[in-house]
């Protein structure tokens, strides 16, 4: 069979799938078909490329150009012009934003310039959903390594050397984890995979299964050999059908390829992967809640110690590693603790994956080395403020994060400085917010959020958020009081000290740290009853400026609630009388602000 | 299908199916591979570029020679084709023009291995710039 002399890549993840990415898959196939070129390209469809922004991708190899926002009926103009006549077609490439310029080769996109891609390493690049691309690119090699070279202890000194820590947020080294499981004997033992993805606005575990699930059964073959598990169960959200989809292929070829299943490699090793399915919730993210939940029973945390290492699913040693943990393990495999510890800072080696969102340019996933900058993040990668304005902060970790601000720009970015800054890693979310976006409206939003996850089992999780909840909306509201900024401090205080697991210990985190960053922006909302970003809708008024008012009458024919009314004031050098707002009635819709023609409404 | 029964199978059957990701390996990487470009507007496909080209991939492969092939617009060499341009690492690109199969071969054993020079050099008068 002749070779394929080019490769047309196009993200079939859920972003670009969601975009119509499928529909132009089959219009390239069917337009290759038609010119007789189908011998010449192949049409692959990948997973997630990051570039989210601005999808739906389609990347031609070996050229490396890479179009965005493609749309289904440019695919003809892609074939006519690139694939037939090597002529790149420049509406569609990336566009700096700084200079204009189109950029045709991803390598020189800012966006992808300041990245390392070890767990994404197959994402956008190999056909999920075939074992054999995985294969081609070292997949499975370094599971053979290990059943074949390396005794289980060798595995687990190796990954211990390499420093990983778990990939989940908090941080805990995985070679130690394993280790604790593989000193337990008992007759059946299991390693799980966390890919209950719970934080708003992440996604990273989300694309590696549906990019590079072959990575992850293979990461989990070998956590199992070195802990001596022959089962591996996946609890994964029923929410992330496209994961599921991928990973039970990659599951069933793997088996059928025997790279799972009975004496493997002739090694004498049996593993299997089942799947489970969570319903959703934050909570079940916690390991004793997974397991619980796996079991059966109600997702409710239960104290540690016994670990899950001692006693764990069915009441058996077990290791919960996180999507994008195990994602790292083959490589360090193949490549080496040494390797790997060159990469990131000392006390946390290696990449983290952060899926950027907010108020930014480029939003997407990306992967960086640890201890690269905040600033290198924002402004080189992501692409900056969108539309020019001003930084605020940058909340980390989800729910259980916190907010930093730009004093922390410059911060090396690692588990331990983020905590030392206030905040967490956590799973690697990461929200941009500038000045229109308010702070304790934002520390609200992810109380609200917690309030609904929190599974009720401890008091202080259950009443005490619903309390730091209500306080908050007090202060959103303008009813709030000194008094109730330092309530809201102390009860946070209270609730991190005495809560059962990890989700009530950290939900306080957006409350303090936005009260330690952000208390000027507090004080404002409780003494001067002002809300500077305008977002707390009770705290703020439309104000017509009756010099700059020309009269037109645009706001009124345009208020939803028919107040504003025109006053018997004739400014000098105009024909009309000016329009007032009847504050009484007023919706704070913004309607009459976004008509104003004349910048004569403004919020106060 | 063949099951992979050992670390051997695994290893042959990546062997086997390395090639045919070649293109996006490739890729990554050009600049350290031999990049040959072919002149495959119609009159370069009329001229038969597009079965020089196929020949040519499969004879690089043959001889080992880590190459990426990328098929361009027209060159402007219309007396001359099927035209393409060769970059050895390191080296200035050279276009040969009237490229037949037996020159392919020519220029892959004796140009790019042994950095001999063959017939059909066309004098470059443009100048590629790298964004």
């Amino acid at each position: 069979m002749a070779k394929y002399k080019m490769h047309i890549l196009i993200c079939g993840g859920t972003g670009c799938k969601s975009s119509n990415s499928l529909q132009i898959i089959d219009n390239f196939h069917k337009i290759l078909a038609e010119k007789g070129l189908q011998d010449d390209v192949q049409v692959i469809k990948t997973g997630c490329f990051g570039f989210c922004e601005k999808g739906p991708i389609v990347k031609i190899m070996p050229d490396n150009t890479f179009y965005t926002q493609v749309k289904p009926e440019d695919v003809e103009c892609i074939v006519n012009e690139h694939i037939i006549k090597g002529r790149k077609v420049p509406e569609l490439l990336y566009t700096n934003p700084e200079n204009k310029e189109h950029v045709s080769d991803s390598k020189h996109m800012d966006f992808y310039r300041k990245q390392i891609r070890i767990a994404l390493r197959n994402c956008g690049f190999v056909d999920p959903e075939n074992i054999e691309e995985s294969i081609s690119r070292g997949g499975y090699e370094a599971l053979a390594k290990c059943l074949t070279e390396m005794t289980p202890q060798q595995v687990i000194d190796e990954i211990t050397k390499s420093g990983l820590r778990g990939r989940g947020g908090a941080g805990f080294p995985t070679g130690v984890k394993w280790g604790l499981c593989a000193k337990n004997q008992a007759d059946q033992k299991y390693i799980i995979c966390n890919a209950d993805e719970g934080d708003p606005g992440a996604f990273m575990d989300r694309s590696i299964l549906e990019g590079d699930p072959n990575s992850i059964v293979e990461a989990m073959a070998i956590g199992g050999y070195a802990i001596g598990a022959s089962k591996g169960l996946v609890y994964i959200r029923a929410e992330y059908p496209l994961a599921i989809d991928r990973l039970k292929i990659a599951i069933s070829q793997a088996r059928e390829y025997g790279l799972l299943g009975e004496d493997i490699l002739g090694t004498g090793f049996n593993f299997d992967i089942e799947l489970r399915y969570g319903a959703g919730a934050f909570v079940c993210g916690e390991e004793t809640a997974l397991i619980h939940s796996m079991e059966g029973k109600r997702g409710e945390p239960t104290l540690k110690p016994p670990f899950p290492a001692v006693r764990g699913y069915m009441d058996k040693p077990s290791n919960v590693n996180n999507v994008e943990t195990l994602a790292n393990i083959p490589v360090i495999i193949t490549k080496g603790a040494d390797w790997f510890r060159t990469i990131g800072t000392e006390k946390s080696p290696g990449t983290k994956v952060f899926a950027l969102a907010g108020q930014i340019n480029n939003v997407g996933l990306i992967e960086v080395p640890m201890g690269i900058t905040l600033r290198e993040i924002i402004y080189e990668i992501g692409g900056g403020i969108k539309d020019g304005r001003e930084f605020k902060a940058v909340q980390t970790g989800g729910p259980s994060g916190g907010c930093l601000t730009a004093k922390h720009l410059d911060t090396e970015i690692d588990y331990d400085s983020l905590v030392a800054a206030g905040s967490m890693m956590g799973s690697g979310g990461m929200v941009v917010m500038d000045e229109t976006s308010c702070m304790p409206a934002i520390a609200k939003f992810y109380l609200e959020f917690t309030c609904e996850e929190s599974c009720g089992k401890c008091s202080p999780c259950r009443i005490g958020n619903k309390r730091l909840c209500e306080l908050l909306e007090k202060i959103t509201n303008g009813n709030g009081t000194m008094d109730d900024l330092y309530a809201l401090r102390n009860l946070a205080a209270v609730i991190k000290d005495s809560a059962l697991c990890g989700l009530g210990q950290t939900s306080p985190n957006p409350v303090l740290s936005t009260l330690d960053n952000f208390w000027d922006e507090y004080v404002e909302h409780v003494v001067d009853k002002k809300c500077r970003a305008g977002v707390c809708k009770k705290l703020m008024q439309y104000v017509i400026d009756p010099e700059k008012c020309i009269g037109c009458g645009k706001c009124a024919k345009n208020c939803p609630a028919e107040t504003i009314t025109r006053t018997d004031y004739i400014a000098p050098g105009h024909k009309l009388a000016s329009m007032v707002i009847g504050q009484d009635k007023c919706v704070k819709c913004g309607a009459c602000y976004q008509n104003c023609k004349f910048g004569a409404i403004s919020i106060k | 299908m063949t099951k992979v029964k050992s670390l051997a199978d695994l290893k042959a059957m990546r062997e086997k199916l390395q090639s045919n990701l070649d293109v996006r390996e490739k890729a990554e990487h050009p600049e350290s591979l031999v990049q040959i470009k072919v002149a495959m507007a119609t009159c370069g496909i009329a001229a038969g570029a597009k079965q020089v080209m196929e020949h040519m991939m499969q004879k690089a492969d043959e001889l080992h020679i880590p190459a990426v092939f990328t098929q361009t617009g027209c060159m402007g060499y219309c007396h001359a084709e099927p035209t393409l341009e060769v970059r050895v690492p390191g080296k200035d690109p050279i276009v040969f023009g009237h490229v037949d199969n037996n020159r392919a071969d020519e220029i892959l054993t004796k140009y790019v291995q042994q950095g001999e020079l063959v017939e059909g050099i066309i004098p470059v008068n443009y100048e590629t710039i790298d964004k």
